[in-house]
């Protein structure tokens, strides 16, 4: 991939993002985007602070020589108000496409996830891509993830020209603070008591591969990533030594409620779903087109929850 | 004096840490949990090699043996991907194999009709409990050579249920949806269909042995995946629990498939099935082509060759049962 053009990675300053920007910058020329700062950056990595939703985001792909998009950019903060999510999610996604197509920008990574087929009881064990995403049912916040996706889709019948890639990785574990980890890092675990599904985790690192991979030429289309095998959710919480209570479901969700009233937790009670039914997919797919395949064991991915946070 | 400064570090270390107090008596519950998970953990470890030890001495050595052999793809974290346990499975094949071998004493035919891969079995369903589905499942362990365990598919709203989803999964069986089913199939596993599902089980004692509307899926799925069926037919279900009328109104109210009426759930121990002698029948393995997504018409005529192979099976095995007790 030597000399393959600048890629533009939005939501940089995130854990994911820093990661991915450390793989790429020894390749190719990153520029990052992203309204936060990005302190310990590499010195060859150009950062602009501003946000997607401004006109200043067209002069990083006019001045650029940029040949690549990878939009890590969504935001996922429960406690933010809808508006603000859906502008900033769906209006700022929709800005980045417009220059994606306006400078012809050959390729386009979305980091979309699992999530938006949304856990349900008539779940198929392993969904497929062409899965109904209908994750929004029970939980609206997750609405505009999955306006992004659909959004992606459309840019990809739409724009041949650009190699559109729409990833959508199970439970992402590490570092990040996103809510399976988060949950996974509670010192005591609550599950549902009776329920014990299983999950499919992925490790953060390993995302970064399949992001890669996805920016090789001639990869489009959709793919479902999933990490090693799956395994059942109490299984994870014993690896990890930690002491996990079994809540009543009924009494879980109130709990959970009033608690999320309180602010005294970050997960809203519909997110109870994850731990109650299965929503995993197979990634055929993604094994055999993008020939990834994860490099972390089950041991190792669940284990990144408790690495050393840089 | 030195307690006071073990107590005061504890304090000083939650502060720093900077977890509310909520979090750390929460990691206080745990800790109790964990305590108390481990002595139920060493009770239990002693229960189950006392229940090993009663297992091999009521179904013999052969139980075990035939277990090892039973193909599983199993994971390296000890389930499969549906999240069967092999563990729980055991348990589970044990009760299923004392009520074949010991309670209704079932006698099995044409065992060596299954063949040994993919398979689809199809069964009449009756007896108000499906009891038939687990011993389906131990004939196929303890009669067939070589053991194969059976996968069944369940309802959806199962899922919705604390403990049962639970241990639906641990044993193998899973969400009845079309994807579910082709994916087992395309492993080679032996999966168990009632396609006369909740209408079979709760049929009144004065329809015993007829079969009812069969679904369409089950051909669908056969003939998308080249696999052959097996008509089952299971003789003795229909007397365990003695059906006298389906009250539909408060099915409906209660949001339950059916309300059976069963006098002998008033006598004393009649809570139990009757010990009615099982018969299973296993036909010869029948192969269909065509289109799966042909017209329900053309299925339908399929569909009744089955049927009334299943139906003929039946009417010869009540013909020829000299008792329903044995």
């Amino acid at each position: 991939m030597e000399g393959a053009g600048a890629v533009v990675i939005t939501g940089i300053c995130g854990r994911l993002g820093k990661r991915l920007a450390r793989v790429l910058h020894r390749e190719r020329k990153v520029i990052g985007v992203d309204r936060r700062p990005f302190p310990d950056k590499p010195k060859d990595v150009d950062h602009e602070q501003v946000d997607i939703r401004r006109k200043k985001l067209k002069d990083v792909f006019r001045h650029g020589d940029v040949q690549a998009v990878v939009h890590l950019g969504v935001m996922h903060d429960p406690r933010a108000s809808a508006s603000e999510h859906h502008e900033w999610n769906v209006a700022g996604f929709a800005k980045l496409l417009e220059y994606v197509a306006q400078f012809k920008v050959p390729k386009l990574v979305v980091l979309s996830s699992a999530n938006v087929y949304g856990p349900q009881a008539g779940n198929a064990q392993f969904l497929t891509e062409d899965a109904p995403l209908l994750g929004g049912a029970r939980f609206s916040e997750i609405r505009d993830l999955i306006e992004v996706d659909m959004l992606a889709q459309g840019f990809f019948w739409k724009h041949p020209q650009t190699e559109t890639v729409i990833l959508r990785p199970v439970h992402i574990l590490g570092t990040v603070r996103n809510a399976p980890s988060n949950f996974l890092r509670l010192p005591t675990v609550p599950t549902l008591m009776g329920f014990d599904p299983m999950v499919q985790v992925i490790h953060e690192s390993d995302v970064v591969g399949a992001i890669r991979r996805a920016l090789a030429p001639s990869k489009r289309g959709i793919y479902n990533v999933a990490g090693p095998e799956p395994l059942p959710l109490s299984r994870a919480i014993k690896m990890l030594g930690r002491a996990s209570l079994p809540v009543p479901y009924t009494i879980g969700k109130m709990l959970v409620r009033r608690m999320w009233s309180l602010r005294l937790t970050t997960f809203p009670a519909p997110e109870l779903d994850h731990i109650r039914y299965v929503c995993m997919v197979d990634d055929a797919r993604a094994r055999q087109d993008l020939e990834f395949s994860p490099q972390m064991s089950v041991e190792e991915t669940v284990r990144g929850v408790d690495e050393d946070r840089w | 004096m030195r307690d006071g400064g073990v107590a005061l570090s504890t304090i000083d270390l939650g502060a720093r840490v900077g977890y509310p107090k909520a979090v750390s008596n929460l990691a206080r519950i745990g800790s109790f949990a964990r305590g108390a998970r481990a002595l139920a953990k060493g009770l239990l470890g002693t229960a189950g090699g006392a229940v090993d030890g009663w297992m091999t001495g009521l179904l013999g050595e052969d139980f075990n043996r035939r277990l090892e052999r039973v193909p599983l793809a199993l994971t390296t974290q000890g389930t499969d991907p549906f999240g069967l346990d092999p563990q729980w499975t055991k348990w589970a094949l044990a009760s299923a194999a004392f009520l074949h071998r010991r309670y209704f004493r079932t006698e099995v035919y044409g065992a060596a009709n299954i063949p040994t891969g993919r398979v689809l079995l199809i069964a009449n369903h009756s007896g108000q409990v499906p009891i038939d589905g687990a011993l389906i499942g131990a004939a196929l362990f303890m009669d067939v050579e070589p053991p194969r365990f059976v996968r069944a598919m369940v309802e959806k709203w199962t899922q919705t249920l604390p403990f049962v989803s639970m241990l639906f999964a641990r044993v193998g069986q899973v969400v009845g949806v079309p994807e579910n089913a082709q994916r087992l199939l395309e492993q080679g596993e032996a999966l168990l269909v009632f396609p006369e599902g909740a209408r079979g089980i709760s049929k009144t004692f004065d329809r015993r042995y007829q079969l009812t509307d069969f679904g369409l899926g089950f051909m669908r799925l056969a003939i998308e995946t080249g696999t052959p069926i097996v008509p089952v037919a299971v003789v003795g279900g229909e007397e365990q629990y003695v059906s006298v009328a389906n009250v539909e109104t408060l099915a409906k109210l209660l949001r339950m498939p059916s309300f059976p009426v069963i006098p002998q759930l008033l006598l004393p121990g009649g809570q139990l099935p009757l010990p009615t002698k099982y018969r299973i029948y296993f036909g010869e393995p029948m192969t269909f082509d065509g289109d799966p997504d042909d017209d329900d018409a053309v299925m339908e005529e399929k569909v009744w060759v089955v049927k009334s192979m299943i139906q003929s099976m039946l009417n010869r095995g009540v013909k020829d049962r000299k008792h329903v007790f044995w």
